[in-house]
Formats: structure tokens, sequence, C-alpha cells
């Protein structure tokens, strides 16, 4: 089967990689390019643990052909932190608890860094509805939204001029 | 509203620090089971069967084979032929021959997607290309799906060799009722004719899944010499070493088994599915073999929980004593003869008193998956109806449903149903925190309803080994055979640095392979922070006595007239009491002077305790559409001495959530031809964050005396008294009892308007 060349930015890095016409964004970001943080617990778009961020959109990455992330940019979990420095979000979730297995840890750090960068100052409501699209089995949610919350907060205090 | 933190004297036991394998898990670096890749792997995948019951008549590989690209075929000749021995699998036990069938059929296939071969390919695509070139002949027979139709006198019998155990004599004649047990005291029926008020109903509950997010996946590499290495996340590798030797007829010792990171199991991770398929397919082909499941394969072929039909008679004095319970529950076992119905009808009065009671149970096969663990197995479902007749008994009398609790409450030293005095158990302190709490107070909203409900569950002990040593700048490395599912590694770091009395920090936590370290038995049972952190205290001790010993040779004192505190050893010998000599000064000596300081445990201990808790549930029914949603929600529980909070909370939370989602949602939903219509996310519906609020969580810590820090498990109870919170929630509700879960929103439309 011939392969699709494609080019892409993944985390502000230029990449590339050949695909099959039917393959997934997540199986090339996992198989070709070795980024196995996003996770594949459905493969059906119902689960968000392959969340990505593609050209300032969240999609399941499962969803998404790996031939379409031509020309695009694409945001993953490994490229949340700026270099050893965590993002408040993954520090939040950290401190909080907020994970107990961690497999579907990757795909709520990008969608709730996402909303953050969306809306500073979300309500517990907004937080749960943006967040409907990963499910977690392990925490019943409540430490996941207090993290979300913490790191909210944090991030408009950084934001604050002293 | 949480507990304060402990007010013991432990300086890092009851804190709240990050855990030590959480930045990698913040940061998409932990490997888990599909993220492993070897050298020169091949990707396998299995064909399932699309019958919920047939016989194979043959099976046709020559067109698979012949693709290029394929490496090797497995199917059910591949497999040896094994004995009938019971295996331990986590809590359970299993026959090796079902083991081995359920991992691949042989002559019959019992469910939907049970595997009947399996391809090794240079490619997942070539590999799922080649499964549709086998050719499965299959003379399909009449399946059998629901509890009270397998049993049925002329349903599908699913097994030949299956005679009802627990029943005297044996029937002669195999049947799908695979055991009953019976379990009792006093004169429940004399008791129950002098009752002065009596409830009875039928309670029924659907099958579910464990519903973890990472589908089960391993690596498999065996080598010519007969040695092979598996790759695995799972909840005990130690059991997919055992029980992958057993099946396929190889020694333990032959078997390395790696475990990676664990993205949730729930007890459905304590058995295999995989590895000796992909170790045969890596034996055929020679190279290591990857296996996967797609989330569609963990529906069809994994373990649910079973449902249940339960029939329940409660009778009571006019004061609120229960005086006779009478009851009789039938479980899902699927595919394979468990053994839940035992701990369903041991658990199913254990926090309550009652002097008259008899509970049957029954394990009934049908055309299913095998029911595997789910969180404190068998006890969800049985509570559920004792809640709920609990819950009917005191409205008839008009009394509180705390109280109500409190007066047939099991205290310390009270027998359970089997006879044995229950140790500190601290389920009246729970049900008071219950009282006391601002929940039960609140004021309810229009179309609202309270419902509460307590639950136990036994917990276990189970053998551990951890092995912990001094690195050369005294810094601690602390490794145990107890896979991490949920923060064991902090609460192992914690219980290290407490004994040792150095600082969290300078612990470090490894899981070490089946080859590295002395057996531990599955991570489950509620049991890894209690005997997998015995045996860290245990060694951590004989570590420090160990240093006092070589401060004494320094010191040139008796090792008796050492201490060891925060500042290392402390010389007490009269005049040398100013010497002391840090971990740090000790260590440094190892390399030249006296050795690697180490010690390794092994325990098996006994000293486990009951958990217990109690669930308070808010519930809205919306009259038009007869959905409920849970609007506010308290679980409580005695859970000792909590080692790091945030995860003992987290349990209580995550486990309150999958009983509500058990209460509210789930359900697998099986066609007329007994194939899975709902193996997804989609449709099997789990709870997300939108469906529920904050759980609101209160730690009772009645200390356990039989462990060093006081530690009783706390992962399962949250899963049992969900069910008949919310079910006794949605009742007040809809102002009309529901007795069947899920509480879908038909159903309780429908209860509410009869007429319609």
């Amino acid at each position: 089967m011939s392969k699709i060349h494609v080019t892409t930015t993944i985390n502000g890095d230029e990449s590339e990689f050949l695909c099959t016409p039917g393959e997934t964004l997540l199986d090339a970001l996992r198989n070709r390019l070795g980024l196995t943080g996003s996770k594949e617990g459905c493969g059906s778009g119902d689960c968000g643990a392959c969340t990505v961020v593609m050209d300032g959109q969240m999609v399941c990455s499962c969803l998404v052909l790996a031939a379409e992330a031509q020309g695009t940019t694409i945001d993953t979990v490994e490229g949340v932190a700026e270099g050893s420095e965590l993002h408040p979000v993954q520090q939040k979730f950290l401190e909080r608890g907020a994970l107990q297995c961690g497999f579907c840890t990757p795909g709520f750090i990008v969608a709730s860094k996402a909303l953050l960068d969306h809306n500073p100052d979300p309500s517990e409501t907004e937080i749960r509805y943006w967040l409907a699209g990963n499910l977690c089995r392990c925490t019943g949610y409540d430490k996941i939204v207090r993290a979300v919350q913490d790191a909210a907060a944090e991030l408009r205090q950084e934001r604050t001029p002293a | 509203m949480n507990a304060p933190e402990s007010k013991r004297a432990f300086r890092y036991v009851g804190t709240r620090p990050v855990r030590p394998d959480g930045v990698e898990k913040v940061t998409g670096k932990a490997i888990y089971g599909p993220d492993y890749q070897a050298a020169n792997m091949l990707h396998g995948a299995i064909l399932r069967s699309p019958h919920a019951h047939a016989r194979v008549r043959s099976i046709d590989t020559k067109k698979a084979e012949a693709l290029t690209g394929v490496k090797a075929v497995v199917t059910g000749a591949d497999f040896p032929t094994t004995e009938h021995i019971i295996m331990a699998v986590g809590e359970s036990s299993s026959d090796l021959v079902h083991l081995s069938r359920n991992c691949m059929a042989q002559d019959k296939v019992l469910y939907d997607g049970h595997a009947v071969a399996a391809v090794a390919a240079t490619s997942d695509e070539i590999a799922r290309e080649a499964l549709d070139l086998i050719e499965v002949d299959y003379e399909v027979l009449p399946h059998v799906l629901g509890i009270e139709e397998a049993l049925a006198d002329d349903a599908p019998v699913l097994h030949d060799d299956v005679f009802t155990k627990g029943v005297n004599p044996t029937p002669d004649k195999p049947s799908n009722a695979a055991m009953r047990v019976e379990m009792g005291k006093g004169d429940p029926e004399k008791a129950m004719a002098d009752a002065d008020v009596t409830v009875s109903g039928r309670y029924t509950c659907e099958a579910v899944h464990q519903g973890y997010i990472e589908p089960h996946a391993c690596v498999s590499a065996w080598d010519s010499d007969g040695q092979v290495r598996i790759w695995a996340s799972s909840q005990g590798h130690f059991a997919v070493r055992s029980l992958t030797a057993k099946i396929l007829l190889i020694s333990e010792a032959d078997i390395r088994v790696t475990p990676l990171e664990i993205g949730g199991g729930f007890g459905g991770k304590t058995t295999i599915y995989l590895e000796p398929v992909a170790t045969l397919l890596s034996k055929k082909s020679g190279r290591p073999v990857r296996l996967a499941m797609s989330r569609a394969e963990v529906f069809r072929a994994s373990g649910p929980a079973p449902g249940a039909v339960i029939d329940i008679t409660m009778g009571a004095n006019k004061d609120g004593m229960i005086t006779a319970v009478d009851m009789e529950f039938k479980y899902h076992a699927g595919a394979y003869p468990a053994i839940t119905a035992h701990s369903g009808a041991s658990s199913a009065l254990s926090h309550y008193t009652i002097e008259n009671s008899r509970v049957i149970g029954w394990e009934v096969l049908c055309n299913r998956p095998g029911t595997k663990a789910y969180r404190a197995p068998g006890a969800p479902q049985s509570i559920y109806a004792v809640e709920c007749a609990l819950d009917e008994i005191a409205e008839k009398l008009g009394m509180d449903k705390i109280e109500i609790r409190l007066k047939n409450a099991a205290r310390p030293g009270d027998p359970n149903i089997m006879g044995i005095p229950q140790g500190e158990i601290g389920y009246v302190e729970c049900l008071e925190a219950a009282r006391d709490h601002p929940h039960w107070s609140a004021p309810l909203g229009p179309n609202q309803g309270r419902g509460i409900a307590g639950g136990a569950w036994g917990n276990y002990g189970g053998p551990s080994t951890a092995q912990v040593s001094i690195a050369e700048d005294g810094t601690v490395l602390v490794t145990t055979g107890s896979p991490d599912i949920g923060g064991s590694r902090a609460a192992m770091a914690m219980m290290a640095a407490e004994t040792l009395q150095v600082p969290y920090e300078k612990v470090r936590v490894a899981i070490a392979d089946t080859s590295s370290i002395g057996y531990s038995m599955v991570t489950g049972g509620s049991r890894t922070t209690f005997a997998t952190g015995l045996a860290v205290t245990n060694a951590s001790n004989e570590i420090i006595e160990n240093l006092k010993g070589r401060a004494a040779n320094i010191w040139e004192v008796n090792a008796s007239e050492v201490a060891w505190g925060e500042e290392g050893a402390v010389c007490l010998a009269e005049g040398k009491t100013d010497e002391t000599m840090s971990l740090a000064a000790l260590a440094a000596r190892t390399t030249f002077m006296v050795g690697a300081i180490g010690a390794e445990s092994s325990v098996n201990p006994g000293g486990f305790l009951p958990g217990v808790g109690v669930h308070i549930c808010d519930t809205e029914v919306d009259p038009e559409t007869g959905h409920a949603k849970v609007v506010r929600y308290t679980a409580i529980q005695d859970v000792g001495q909590p080692i790091h909070p945030d995860y003992v909370e987290g349990q209580m939370q995550g486990g309150a959530v999958q009983g509500i989602g058990w209460a509210l949602n789930e359900a697998y939903l099986y066609n007329d031809k007994g194939c899975l219509d709902n193996p997804g996310f989609l449709d099997y519906r789990m709870p997300v964050a939108s469906d529920v609020p904050m759980i609101d969580t209160v730690m009772v810590e009645k200390f356990n005396p039989g462990h060093p820090y006081g530690i009783k498990g706390v992962g399962e109870v949250p899963i049992v008294p969900p069910l008949g919170a919310v079910a006794c929630s949605v009742s007040e509700a809809a102002g009309v009892r529901m007795r069947d879960l899920p509480l879908t929103p038909d159903r309780v439309h429908e209860a509410m308007h009869p007429d319609d």
C-alpha cells in the first residue's frame, strides 16, 4: 500500500511521517512518532484519552486521519510542560491527587489547558461540561475539577500584574 | 467537608505529598500496557466468535497463513491439554481448563466475542486482514442470557461437565446452576412469623463492566531455549506468570513478567486473557508479539461483575430491631463457573447484628463473558437488596433511617454470619458521622429525594514481598511486587520514611519484575497498602536494627545501647551520649567497609479488618422525562489510619461514582442473537464529569490495632453503598419504590406514570 507523506508542526517542532490512507492521527503520533502520551481508550471519540489540540481546536486524535495533519499545528500532552517546567494544570493535578491510574490524565491535562486558554475563570459547571468528553473511571472527577479550579486561580494570578 | 488531618504523632503518615510517579504521569511519559514496544515486534490480532453459543466444527487457517507478512496463526488446537485444577485468580479462583478455554475456545464458543484464533503479522493491518481469511465452521446452538431463563428446565446447558456444587447430593444432570451457597443462623422462619412488621421484594441489577480506560495489552517474547519474557499491565504480574505457566505447561522460573503501568483494573485485571495467546504466537514466529484489545473487545470478551436477581424478606419488631432476614439471590456467572455468590452471601448482612437469617446464593451460567472481580465482588448486589429492605422497614415503622441502622449495627465483638467476632469496625461511628453531617439535615428541593445506605466488605491481607535498601548516599530504595494502580508508591514511600525517620523525598519506589522480587499477590482485595505496606515497614525496621549494629561496632558498644531517630544512630552508652551517626554517614561506609545495607520482608498477614461505609445521596427526578440526576453526594467510611488521605478520598469518590453509574446508567444490551449491541463508551454510558456533583468525603479514622500504621483496606467498600443509596433516593424523589437497576429515564418515567 502506498503511503502518504505528511509534514506538520508538533509541539513547536517541524515533523514529518509516512502514513497509510486509513491511519488515524493517534496511531501516527503513537506508532510513527513515539508520542505515546496520547492514549487509546476507545478509538471512537468517546473517552478523550487521545485529546490533542490541532490548529487551536481540541480534537480526539483517534477521529482525525493522520493525512489530515498535513500543514497543521498540533499540540500533545508531551508539549504542555515548558521544558522541565510543569504547566500549572499539571502541577495542580499532582498537588490535588487528581489522578489515580493516570491513563486518562494526558487527555484531561490537554483538555483542561485548552479550557483555561479559552476561559480563564470557568465555573464548576463549565469545567464539568468542558471535560464531559473525557472519561475517568478512577477519581469520580471531584479532584480533577478542583485541580482545574486551582490551576485557573493560579493562572489568573500570574496574569494579573502585582 | 473533610475530617481534619491525622492527630496522631506521625510525621508523614496522614499527610498529602506529591506521589513519586506523578510527574511522568502528568507529562505523558509513563509507559502503560499498550505503549510498550519490543525490538522486531510483530502485531497480533484475535478472531472472535460472532455467535453467543456455537460448536466449532473446524477452523481453516491456510489462507491466513499464506498471506504475505503473516508469521504465525494460533487456534485452540495449539493449547496444551491441561488438568482440572483450581487456580487462585485474585481474590477468587477458577478451573485451569476454563481459564485456558477462555483465552482461546476449543470445541465450543460460549459468548459473543469468545476468542477462536489469533494471528501475528508484520503490521496491525496485515494481522487484521488475515483474520478475515480464517474460515470457521460453526454449528450455532441455542443461547441463554438471563438468570431465570438459564435456570429453566429446557435452557441450553453451557457445560456438560458442570454439576451444581454445594447441593447434597450432587445432581447427576449437568445444569447452568454452577454453585449454591447457604449461610445463616437462628430460626428465620419462626422469627419472621413472630415479627411485628415484614417487607418482601424482588430486587434486580444488571451486569456491569469495570470500565478501566486502558484496554488489555501485552508483549510476549519466547526464546528457543524455552524462556519467556512478558511485558503487561495487570493488577498482579505474579498471577500473569503463574496462570500463563500453568496454561502453557512452562516452569514459572522460565517466565519473567515485567509490570507496565496499569490504566485501571478494579478487579478486572487480576486474570489473563492475552498473555498465553501472545506467547504461543511468539513461539511459532520466533519474534516478540504484541496483543492489544480494542474497546469493543474489552466489552465483548472481558469480565463484567455479575447481574443479580435478589428476593428478600425482612422482619422487625416495632422498635426497629431486625429480627429475621430470608434472602435468596442469583448471580450471573457468565460463561464459566465463578464463586462470587460466596462473598455475596458472607457480606450481605455483615454490618448488622441479626439473630435469625438465611442467605442463599446461586451462580448461574449463561452465554456472556465469564464474570470477574469488580471492587468488593458480590457485595454491592446483595447489600443493595438488604439496604433497600431496611429502608422499607423504616418507612413502615416511621423510623429515622439512621436510627434504625444504629439500632441494628454490628459493633466490635459482635459475631458475623459465620459466627466469627467482628474486629474494630467503625460502622456505628460512620452512621453517627452521617447523622451529624449537614447533608443529612439539609432541606430538599422540589422533585428531590434523599437516600442513605450502608455497606461492608471483608478486605484481605495476602502474601507480599518488599525490599528496602539504602543507597551509598543514604537515600532509600523501596522495591515491591505490587503494581501501583492508584498511588500506592506514595503510601509505600511514606511508610518507609516514617519508619526510617528520613524525609519522604529521600525515598524512591520501584515495582520489580517477577524474577527480581519474591511472590506478591495481586493489587486487589484492598490489600496492597495494608499487606505490602507491612512488608515495607518490617524491612525498614530490619534495616534500623542493622544500622544500629553498625553504629555499635563503630562506637564499640552493644547494639542495645544504640537508638534510632531522625538524626540517625544515637549512642545511649554512658560517656558516649554525644555520639550520633547519620544514615548518610553510615551508608557512606557501604562501598569500602561493611557492605550493602538492605532487607527483605515477605508477609502473609492476618490482622486485616472489614471496611464499612455509609453514603448519602440526593437525586432530582424530572417528572416529564424520568431522568434522575445526582445533585448531592456524601461518602463516609471507616478508613482506619489513612496513609495518604488524597488517595483514600480518591478511592471513596471513584467507587461512589462507579456505583452511581451501576445504579443509574450502565447495562449491557444484548440483541436476540445474543450479541452485544453496545460494546463502546457511547452506548455503554459511564458517568462523565457533568453527570455528577462533587463527592464529599468523611474519613472516620478508627485505627486498626493489627497493623503498625493502623491501616484498613479502603478500595472496595465505596462501591457497596451507592446502589442502595441511589435507589432509595430516586424512589423518594419519584414517589414510588424502584427495585430494578439501572434507573434509566424510561423506567423511572413508567413507574411515575403507570397509566400513560
